[in-house]
């Protein structure tokens, strides 16, 4: 088990990286990666926020909501947790621990409209189901190693990309290009390197 | 009825939700492989959209102020899932063709966004044409960007081949590829938008008058700026001031004294 969950963090960080390859989380991706600070601070808190709404996304699912067939319910129950969760986080980091929540607060709000963490949730669901092949426990910590070997991937992609912009603050590029199109080829350029993976699991 | 139009125009050209407010761009960039699936993906956010902004609209004085998001939120989930049991029901290799991303439109920040400035504060009808223009602008975006993909990356247009295979540039089909058009078809825009100036907000504010990148942390970033040259403003203001005053206080105190000479 141990090596399949290695094989997991490794898929889920660097060959299917979600930015690059599954277009999730985007919005954070173009607009938090200006300075390569706030962007590590987005990674951060995108780890923290996907691993805690991964638990307990997959815990409403196995004990909830299949159990009395109302998993057509998913997609809303599933967004108001996250918000909930955001919020939730927030507060208690704010009152726990000041120092981190110093470095994260600005982000966390940020979050919520993430798409990530609701598609990392709904994905989860549906890649671990509870059945022949997992128990309600394997699935919790399949879909918790899962959520953050995606939430490593997205701020390897973002810690990258800030660093990039860095340095192309001072290239001589045409003018239209400037703004979000050089940052998209950016990616694209990123996007193309992360096929270098492919076939690694 | 003139506003229910006008609503329309300003969704498709002046604030093209992808092109010109930059939003909504997990879908744009995920579900354009090809023409097709571009437009379906833009039909159903534009289905979510109308419901919702109409929905929204009607309720805006029920709805109390604090609560407003998460019940915003509630009612463009109901319409998602209602969307997504359809597809998945009439549609089945539209709903493998898109799978994640129609309950992703959830978290689509254009329905939010458009609920938050928009629906919640004019009518049912006018709300409805805001609806129908921002979802037609996504789905006109989401068809070029598609278009342009599938042509180069499988040498057809909406599923009709003339190209032959071994002249298919395969990587604009996959991920890459749509960062790489995206960019282009921005470039090219802002070429058109470089030679004349955004009207309404000069160069001289800090952002430099780009109103099409102001959103966000850049927006947060900008404004920064503004408190900055305001308080800067502020301070030379009042060092002015002192300086003005000290002048004065001196002038005062050499007249006082050149008086205090003359009686001597």
């Amino acid at each position: 088990m141990f090596v399949q969950l290695l094989l997991v963090i490794i898929s889920t960080a660097l060959v299917n990286n979600v930015v690059l390859s599954q277009f999730l989380g985007l919005c954070p991706f173009l607009g938090v990666s200006k300075k390569t600070d706030m962007a590590a601070g987005m990674g951060a808190a995108v780890i923290f926020v996907i691993v805690i709404a991964s638990a307990v996304a997959n815990l409403i699912q196995n004990l909830l909501l299949v159990p009395q067939g109302i998993d057509y319910l998913q997609t809303i129950v599933f967004i108001l947790v996250i918000a909930g969760l955001v919020q939730f986080v927030e507060m208690f980091l704010k009152k726990a621990m000041p120092a981190l929540y110093e470095s994260l607060g600005v982000y966390l709000p940020l979050i919520t409209t993430n798409c990530a963490v609701l598609g990392v949730a709904i994905n989860n669901t549906a890649d671990y189901p509870v059945g022949a092949d997992y128990t309600v426990l394997t699935s919790l910590i399949f879909s918790v190693v899962s959520g953050l070997g995606i939430a490593v991937g997205f701020t390897i992609a973002i810690v990258l990309l800030a660093s990039i912009r860095e340095k192309i603050e001072y290239n001589d590029f045409p003018e239209a290009f400037k703004g979000s199109p050089i940052v998209l080829i950016t990616a694209g350029l990123m996007a193309i390197a992360m096929f270098g993976f492919s076939g690694l699991v | 009825m003139n506003k229910f139009v006008s609503r329309i125009y300003n969704g498709i050209i002046k604030e093209n939700p992808t092109f010109v407010l930059m939003l909504g761009m997990c879908p744009t960039l995920a579900t354009t492989t090809s023409a097709i699936n571009g437009v379906s993906m833009g039909l159903s956010t534009t289905v979510v959209l109308i419901l919702s902004n109409m929905v929204i609209s009607a309720m805006r004085k029920i709805i109390p102020d604090k609560v407003r998001i998460p019940a915003f939120i509630v009612i463009v989930a109901s319409f998602v899932t209602m969307v997504q049991l359809l597809i998945k029901g009439f549609l089945p290799s539209l709903d493998s063709a898109l799978g994640l991303y129609i309950p992703l439109i959830v978290v689509n920040c254009i329905i939010l966004g458009r609920a938050e400035s928009c629906a919640s504060k004019c009518g049912v009808l006018e709300s409805a044409g805001d609806g129908i223009g921002m979802g037609l602008g996504f789905t006109v975006a989401l068809t070029c960007i598609g278009l342009v993909r599938e042509i180069l990356g499988a040498g057809s247009a909406f599923g009709f081949q003339f190209v032959p295979e071994t002249f298919h540039i395969s990587i604009f089909v996959l991920a890459p590829g749509a960062f790489f058009v995206l960019g282009c078809l921005q470039a090219v825009l802002n070429k058109t938008r470089i030679s004349k100036p955004a009207a309404g907000c000069g160069s001289s504010m800090a952002c430099g008058g780009n109103c099409a990148e102001c959103a966000g942390a850049v927006r947060a970033a900008n404004h920064g700026k503004l408190d900055e040259i305001k308080a800067e403003a502020e301070a030379k203001a009042a060092a002015e001031k002192a300086a003005r005053a000290k002048a004065a206080a001196e002038a005062k105190a050499a007249k006082a004294a050149a008086e205090a000479k003359k009686s001597e």
